[in-house]
């Protein structure tokens, strides 16, 4: 296995500056450093609003952290995401470091399997075979063919956060994000996402996660990363 | 050591690493009102780059200077040509520039009037621009004609009709064929979904995501809708009053935002 992190966070900072209320300042979190290695999975754990879902996002670079750096390895090399150009983040994002979101943001007129497929397509695989692995992804997940067609905007919570899941797995990113990827799921697709997971951590992929189920916390993750005590840590 | 897209040449289009359009302090005054200043940035093949602000904030201004619309009144326009190479827009001929403007680029105004030609048919603004680059087989202009309508999601039969008789969202898909049919690489839109109905800008957006993708086309988009570049931008400028105020990636724009302004845009956006 490679010794190197896939993800290594350094001294990671982050403050919100909020304009309209004269400049008000929210400190989340400073001196942050985590490293996660292939094949491993880190828990986050801490309060709400410890800063759980920033980090989560400041990894992805869709928030921008304020200092620090976020080393990913990505196609041989290192990519630091705090600093590196915006074209560099997409490619990154494209083949290397996956994000599951706690919602599914809704495009509209894009039929489920599209919404799935998509990813795949983008990073060069035939549209054909991209659906045939969208649909594999749906079925598993228990989503019904006959939903596959629609634009998932009409569907329930617990349904748009599965084909989530589904566009998130659809290709074995070396890194992936997960944001409370169970929670508005049923016992069976709970186990559907623990498999998918172990499955992932098994071809190596690092993985970071928020998991308030616990029963899920404590069967895919091999190591808490406690917000509370690290953030103390400057 | 960092890697940049320049080291991995598998990352993107062989010339990924090189700008299709590179500006520096672009500026333009009317007289002693300032338009835009100080603005620069680098384009590159395949990417596509969303200019928001208010009305007023002077992105069309942008716009028009960077397709050549409007005259800089400071700053240059670099732009990587298929034959020479990277050149200094300045610098070429009247007739230079009206070919790169004709075949190279593409320009879809807020308005298809502005864009499209009301007296001729539809099937003879899109035959247009292929004659402009030497086709004269009128078969086969017809034919490329017949299948970008169907490829804009126009009925084929509909190739005689005059774009009088379309509906706002077909005038515009129609303006957006007839600057595709010459395969250019770099694309200017100005509100291109703006005036539109809801319903005909999702189905607008949803074809231009595609062609924008299959193409690979470079787009400077010019919108207010923060929805839109959302959806199409990858990155974004944020103009106020004439300068940029911030930039970077869209999604990191959008839901991290630091300039007073941009968090006065974004929090502005009424929730459906």
């Amino acid at each position: 296995m490679n010794p190197s992190p896939v993800i290594e966070v350094c001294g990671l900072a982050k403050e919100f500056t909020i304009h309209a209320q004269g400049g008000l300042r929210i400190p989340v979190f400073s001196g942050l450093s985590l490293a996660v290695s292939a094949g491993e999975c880190v828990a986050l754990h801490g309060p709400s609003g410890c800063g759980k879902s920033t980090l989560l996002r400041a990894l992805y670079a869709n928030y921008q952290a304020d200092s620090g750096r976020i080393l990913i390895q990505h196609r041989g090399g290192l990519v630091d995401m705090v600093a590196a150009e915006p074209r560099v983040v997409l490619a990154v994002r494209r083949h290397t470091l996956g994000y599951v979101s706690q919602f599914l943001r809704v495009i509209p007129r894009i039929a489920a399997l599209d919404v799935v497929a998509e990813p795949a397509v983008r990073n060069g695989i035939a549209r054909d075979q991209a659906r045939e692995r969208a649909a594999a992804l749906l079925a598993r997940l228990r989503i019904p063919q006959r939903l596959w067609h629609l634009p998932p905007a009409t569907f329930s919570g617990g349904e748009q956060q599965r084909v989530n899941i589904a566009r998130g797995f659809i290709l074995d990113y070396p890194a992936l994000l997960l944001d409370e990827p169970t929670a508005a799921l049923d016992v069976d697709n709970r186990d559907t996402v623990a498999q998918l997971i172990e499955e992932a951590k098994a071809r190596g992929t690092a993985l970071v996660g928020i998991f308030h189920d616990q029963a899920l916390r404590e069967r895919v993750s091999d190591r808490v990363f406690d917000l509370e005590s690290a953030r103390t840590i400057v | 050591m960092i890697a940049t897209l320049a080291d991995d040449p598998a990352n993107g289009a062989t010339n990924g690493d090189i700008p299709l359009l590179q500006v520096r302090d672009l500026g333009h005054s009317y007289g002693s009102r300032i338009g835009c200043r100080d603005i620069t940035f680098d384009l590159y093949p395949s990417e596509v780059l969303g200019i928001v602000g208010e009305s007023g904030s002077g992105k069309t201004t942008l716009l028009s200077c960077l397709s050549g619309r409007l005259p800089l009144s400071q700053g240059t326009i670099h732009y990587d040509t298929r034959t020479q190479g990277l050149v200094d827009l300045a610098a070429l001929s009247e007739a230079q520039r009206r070919l790169l403007t004709r075949t190279d680029w593409g320009i879809v105004h807020q308005s298809p009037r502005d864009g499209l030609r009301m007296a001729v048919s539809a099937g003879a603004n899109i035959g247009e621009r292929l004659m402009a680059v030497g086709a004269r087989h009128y078969g086969q202009i017809r034919d490329t004609a017949r299948d970008w309508l169907q490829r804009v999601e126009i009925q084929p039969d509909r190739i005689d009709d005059l774009p009088s008789t379309f509906s706002g969202g077909m005038q515009q898909r129609l303006q957006i064929a007839r600057n595709l049919v010459t395969g250019p690489r770099l694309m200017f839109m100005d509100e291109p979904t703006g005036g539109l109905d809801v319903s005909v800008q999702a189905r607008l957006l949803d074809l231009l995501r595609g062609l924008v993708d299959d193409m690979n086309l470079s787009v400077v988009l010019v919108t207010h809708d923060l929805a839109v570049a959302r959806l199409l931008a990858h990155r974004l400028m944020v103009m106020q009053g004439g300068v940029v105020v911030e930039s970077g990636l869209t999604d990191q724009v959008l839901d991290d935002p630091h300039h007073p302004y941009t968090q006065l845009l974004v929090s502005s956006v009424l929730q459906v």
